[in-house]
């Protein structure tokens, strides 16, 4: 029932949105459907929590195989959550800004939204395909008809790159399938298929490249900041807050299960190239003078992150790289909303342009603070838990470059202060120049999104375990193949 | 009276709704309200510890657990806090010279504009806050919390003064090099985790846990940690964010860069002493590394002429010599000039907050002179403070410091020379400063002289308090030379802190020792009233120089560290990625465009061709069939 | 006679028909080496057909086995007839447009 609706109330609002007229009540009613999927997210999370109500099984495409089966379970619950979380705040934070046809826009948005719920809550091969090309569907109309001037090229780049990675993901489930024994794109069949290594080997190359193009991991990334800085404010913090979770949350889920011993082997290589991008991004984001391109290399850090600790492979850093994409998704929704606000204020995001906006705008500076603090993983902040259990995890991974591993993505949280904190030292401080001289502080609609992210910033931060209570546990039949495999590979 | 320890938890919460009430309520809260909501939480947290101190003293110690703040499969870690007697020393020292200061600061910051006095109070009791959680936690990763939020307000307050460049450079400064520590303070703990599974002092360090232990893994654990004391403690070679820090409103430079946070990793070393005594190579380094941060500090405060970076340097100096006691095993000596330190170092702090005051903003040395007429009561209290750091019996700076001395010549004699001739230094450059500041002639403006005039009492009282406290602070652990049974402090932290044995050295050694080193030190202060009663400016030569730019250390970091990763950087960003991966990727893209051109050339659109290619194939097909029957 | 000569003769046929395919740019005589190839196919099914009857009829004087080849020419021949005059009003539309049947002036495929 949950799942069913959660997919659901997003596309009927969003095919319904199409067809209104009024820009008021276009956004009105996104923020009204994005505000129930939100309302049912966490219902399902809280007062329907039993068993028959989180998974809906139906009849799809029978002759192959495959049915329409969703379910909300521990590792995709906090993803939908933080996916009806990112609506509302994103509609509330875009209040203001000017859409041409804004029906059309909302529209699209919601339609990702619904795609990205059913990446989240399919149990089937199929529909998890299905539904990770509806999700990237409308983002390409969304970057380019509302993007920046050089939205045409980019959008393609973007799409291509994407498209190629869906296709490969696609041929290597369905070698999965023909492979299965009872020919069923189930999850189920899926986790009990035997295959040799060299096969696991190279299926796992096919579905890995679609999930690291989406990450995005080093060198795969360079559709992402173009991407970022060309497509409308909130489509970004759609991309970058929700949609790049579905590369981890695709390993997750459909890679490590299925081939543990291929994902066992690579590991240590893909590890390695994850984390020279976090070195790699974070230098190169020192170096930005845009803030949106600073934002989207610090993105492209953090999942590298999250990548190495899910390719640890142990407890701590799959728990706390599911806490982390929940507490990433909204740390960086944050910083958009504040990147967009500056744009639309001063219409630039040249850092160099800019200065001195704490004298002028001091509600918004703090906010800003809190958010890039909690960027950068300061304790009390929601993403120290969430880092810390990943650096446990990549630490106390098996592989014998642990502390290699360990150092890399330490470098990478120095780093990440070093541009946060110049970030906020040019832009926020120093004195204001002509452009800057003006400044108005936010808005009540601005004030409530950022502050609703602060809050939940902070709670996150003191009490992280109430979100890990949810997901006790999930990652344990995972780990259990992991087990297997560990006294098998590695003698000890 | 059992009970206030089940309230532990109020000591840090009350600096926290402090923050929050000042946090929030800036912009309407008239500045008297800010102040009372400021000193007052502070006042509270602090008759609370005197409370908890007292209980403790009796011998009740308590871990109170709050909730599981990460409980992920074996691995938890509960928000729990601690209070036995070296958390209940540190929390006196906190809360009480915080309140001091937060009293002071009233005074000295009267003239900000309210919304920015909020945030300077708001940002003060944050410090606070996060500075008892530091010493309150009952674990390492706890300690980690206050750790970071220690360095986050002071990154804060440092740039205080946000519309100044160079201050949010200094800012930065602290917080970047800070965060090294960090990083090496992080793996130190998830060590601990791999290795003993927990990372709560009782577990850790109980004597089980400790002898499952491998020596090697003792030694990079206690390392990590030292490597995260350097940042935090501003060592070698992470010490240069210290004088920078000097950036932020003189208060803070008390409170925070001289009294607690830099003495943060002198706790987190004396909280882990059982693991630090167990490796004997890294308490030669510690001792080391300290001895050399105390003697390259105090060479750079010799030259230097800015009121508060001569206090910086001075206040690195005196950390080494806390990091030597440790070194030496000495742990109660080390926290006993981590206290002796706050009382007089705050006093100086303050003191140079007067006179910058009445200089109106002023802050370099060879531009003041003769000012003990106007700040006669600055002027004593700086004096007293100066005695203090010398060492002179029976101020309280000379029992600590002979104590570290002490454990320095027990260590090895070489140790303690090298100890002594940094002591004889840092009586050298204290009474320099003191000199040239309130003695000869006034040398700056004419509307700075008629303007001097001595400050408030809000900012006097916590001078003459802390004066007090400098001379009658070094009571507490009068050595067992003098009076057995006198060492109030090494028997109060006796439970938590391992002896390190009976002193070796006989009576008559450590007379001798006391002596030489106060007979120097007053010679040292002869030497500089005669060569500074009468400071003439003039311009560093030679050796000087070089001291003078602190041994060109932050030109070293720029060129070595800094310079490098930018360059690297910018190659990263304007080279290798447009050219290499971006062309690899459109690359991609350019081959699939260039071959379909390529085959685009066969559609000539000549039937001819077209039937000519399909005979070619055909019979292609039949030669290649026909070998392939074979 | 032996067969040989029929296979000799329909392949120096075959191959006039594509030597003439290919090097003539005349539509018209294009067309009529096209039917040389097809004849040439005809004579040699007959050809076959032929020699197969003849070995069947010496084991059974009834049969009439061996003689679909005969059959397919005429398939073959029928069709040709209607391929012949769709390709001769191909050609008269492209005189009538051009005024030229030269095969050569027909790349316009290119674009």
């Amino acid at each position: 029932m949950v799942p069913v609706l959660l997919i659901l109330i997003p596309l009927m609002a969003g095919l319904a949105t199409f067809f209104f007229k009024n820009e008021k009540a276009v956004r009105s009613w996104a923020l009204f459907s994005a505000i129930i999927t939100l309302v049912i997210s966490v219902l399902g999370l809280t007062l329907l929590k039993e068993e028959k109500y989180l998974q809906h099984s139906c009849e799809w495409i029978q002759t192959i195989g495959s049915r329409f089966s969703v379910k909300l379970d521990g590792m995709g619950q906090l993803l939908c959550l933080l996916n009806a979380v990112a609506y509302p705040l994103v509609i509330l934070a875009t209040w203001n800004s000017p859409y041409k046809k804004s029906n059309n826009f909302f529209a699209l948005m919601l339609l990702a939204q619904a795609g990205i719920m059913g990446v989240f809550l399919a149990t089937d091969a199929l529909l998890f395909y299905f539904f990770w090309e509806l999700a990237l569907i409308p983002m390409y109309f969304l970057c380019s008809q509302w993007g920046g001037e050089r939205r045409i090229a980019v959008t393609f780049k973007f799409f291509i790159y994407t498209f190629i990675g869906s296709l490969l993901m696609l041929v290597g489930l369905l070698y999965i399938y023909s492979k299965t024994a009872d020919h069923s794109f189930s999850i189920e069949s899926f986790y009990s298929v035997v295959l040799s290594n060299k096969e696991q080997s190279f299926v796992f190359w096919l579905i890995f490249v679609a999930f690291a193009i989406k990450m995005p991991i080093f060198p795969l990334h360079t559709w992402q900041p173009d991407t970022y800085e060309q497509a409308p404010t909130a489509t970004t913090m759609i991309l970058s807050g929700v949609m790049v979770k579905m590369g981890v949350f695709g390993l997750l889920r459909w890679l490590f299960p299925v081939l543990p011993f291929a994902s066992f082997q690579w590991g240590d290589f893909i590890t390695s190239a994850a984390l020279i991008g976090v070195i790699y991004a974070s230098l190169i984001a020192i170096q930005q003078n845009d803030l949106k391109r600073l934002v989207a290399y610090s993105s492209i850090a953090h999942i590298g992150l999250m990548c190495a600790a899910a390719f640890s492979q142990n407890e701590s850093g799959l728990q706390g790289l599911i806490l982390q994409m929940f507490n990433h998704g909204i740390n960086i929704i944050g910083l958009w909303i504040v990147v967009e606000l500056i744009e639309r204020q001063f219409g630039t995001r040249k850092i160099s342009e800019l200065g001195g906006l704490a004298q002028k705008a001091p509600a918004l500076a703090i906010l800003l603070v809190i958010v890039a603090l909690a960027n950068i993983a300061l304790p009390l902040t929601n993403a120290f838990p969430g880092e810390f259990l990943m650096f446990n995890g990549i630490f106390s991974s098996l592989t014998k470059y642990y502390l290699w591993f360990t150092l890399m993505a330490g470098m990478g949280i120095i780093l990440g202060a070093v541009y946060t904190l110049n970030m906020i030292r040019r832009v926020f401080y120093g004195n204001t120049n002509e452009l800057t001289v003006a400044t108005q502080d936010i808005k009540w609609n601005e004030k409530l999104a950022l502050g609703i992210i602060v809050i939940i910033i902070f709670w996150l931060g003191v009490y992280p375990q109430c979100m890990l209570n949810e997901i006790t546990g999930v990652t344990e039949p995972l780990l259990k193949k992991f087990e297997i495999l560990r006294y098998t590979a590695v003698p000890k | 009276m059992q009970n206030v320890l089940q309230i532990v938890y109020l000591i840090p919460l009350l600096p926290l709704i402090g923050f929050l009430i000042n946090g929030l309520g800036r912009k309407h809260l008239s500045k008297s309200m800010i102040s009372v909501v400021g000193c007052g939480t502070i006042l509270a947290s602090f008759v609370l510890s005197i409370w908890v101190f007292l209980q403790v003293k009796d011998g009740n110690t308590h871990v109170a657990n709050y909730f599981d703040f990460i409980s992920v499969g074996a691995l938890k870690i509960p928000f729990a806090f601690q209070v036995d007697q070296l958390s209940s020393l540190f929390l006196l020292i906190i809360t009480g010279v915080g309140f001091l200061i937060h009293v002071y600061s009233t005074g000295y910051m009267k003239e900000e504009k309210t919304e920015h006095f909020g945030r300077y109070f708001a940002y003060l009791n944050l410090f606070i806050f996060s500075m008892l959680l530091l010493v309150m936690g009952a674990n390492f990763v706890i300690m980690f919390i206050g750790w970071e939020g220690v360095g986050l307000c002071s990154y804060l307050l440092i740039g205080y003064w946000f519309k100044k460049t160079e201050y949010n450079m200094a800012a930065n400064k602290a917080f970047i090099m800070n965060r090294i520590g960090d990083l090496a303070f992080l793996i130190a703990i998830f060590w601990l985790i791999a290795k003993v599974g927990s990372v709560s002092y009782s577990e850790v360090f109980s004597a089980a846990n400790l002898a499952k232990l491998k020596a090697i893994d003792i030694t990079v654990i206690t390392m990590l940690l030292f490597v995260g004391a350097t940042g935090k403690s501003a060592q070698i070679p992470l010490y240069t964010w210290l004088p920078d820090a000097m950036a932020g409103p003189t208060p803070v430079s008390a409170l925070i860069h001289a009294a607690t946070m830099v003495t943060a990793g002198i706790y987190m070393i004396a909280r882990s002493n059982l693991l630090f005594s167990m490796s004997h190579i890294t308490m030669d380094i510690v001792a080391y590394v300290g001895l050399a941060t105390a003697l390259l500090a105090a060479t750079i405060a010799l030259k230097q002429n800015d009121i508060k970076k001569i206090l910086a340097y001075s206040t690195v100096s005196q950390l080494g010599f806390m990091f030597l006691a440790l070194g030496c095993g000495a742990y109660t000596a080390a926290v006993f000039h981590v206290m002796t330190h706050a009382f007089f170092k705050a006093l100086m702090f303050l003191g140079s907050g007067s006179v910058i005051h009445a200089m109106g903003g002023e802050q370099d040395i060879r531009n003041m002179g003769g000012l003990s007429k106007k700040l006669k009561i600055t002027f004593i209290t700086f004096l007293i403070g100066c005695i203090a750091i010398a060492g002179i019996p029976p101020f309280s700076g000379f029992f600590s410091k002979d104590a570290i001395l002490l454990s320095a010549f027990e260590k090895s004699p070489v140790l303690y020379s090298v100890a002594l001739f940094t002591a004889l230094l840092t009586a050298f450059y204290m009474f320099r400063l003191l000199f040239i500041t309130f003695t000869g002639k006034f040398r700056g403006t004419q509307e700075q002289e008629h303007h001097l005039h001595e400050s408030p009492v809000s900012m006097t009282i916590p001078l003459i308090i802390l004066a007090v406290l400098s001379i009658i602070g070094g009571f507490v652990g009068i050595p067992e030379v003098f009076m057995p049974g006198a060492d109030k402090l090494g028997e109060f932290l006796s439970p938590v802190i391992a002896s390190h044995g009976e002193h070796t050295v006989s009576h008559s050694t450590e007379y001798m020792l006391m002596g030489l080193s106060t007979g120097l030190v007053i010679l040292m202060i002869i030497f500089a009233w005669i060569k500074f009663k009468n400071y003439q400016r003039s311009e560093a030569t030679g050796f000087g120089k070089v001291l003078e730019n602190k041994w060109y250390v932050d030109e070293l970091y720029e060129k070595i560290i800094v310079n490098p990763l930018n360059k690297l950087g910018n190659f990263f960003s304007s080279i290798f990625e447009k050219s290499v991966i971006d062309n690899m990727v459109n690359g991609v893209g350019k081959i699939v465009n260039y071959g379909s051109r390529q085959m685009r050339l066969l559609q000539s659109g000549q039937v001819g061709n077209y039937v000519l290619l399909m005979v070619v194939s055909m019979v292609l097909i039949f030669v290649i069939q026909f070998f392939l029957r074979k | 006679m032996p067969i040989n000569y029929y296979i000799f003769l329909a392949l120096a046929l075959f191959s006039i028909g594509i030597v003439g395919v290919l090097t003539r740019r005349n539509a018209i005589i294009i067309f009529m080496c096209i039917e040389l190839m097809l004849n040439a196919v005809n004579l040699l099914l007959v050809a076959f057909s032929k020699m197969h009857y003849l070995k069947n009829v010496a084991a059974d004087a009834a049969t009439t086995t061996g003689t679909d080849g005969q059959l397919f020419v005429f398939f073959i021949m029928v069709v040709a007839a209607a391929e012949v005059s769709v390709g001769l009003a191909i050609i008269v539309m492209m005189y009538r447009n051009i005024h030229s049947v030269d095969v050569n002036f027909l790349n316009r495929l290119k674009h």
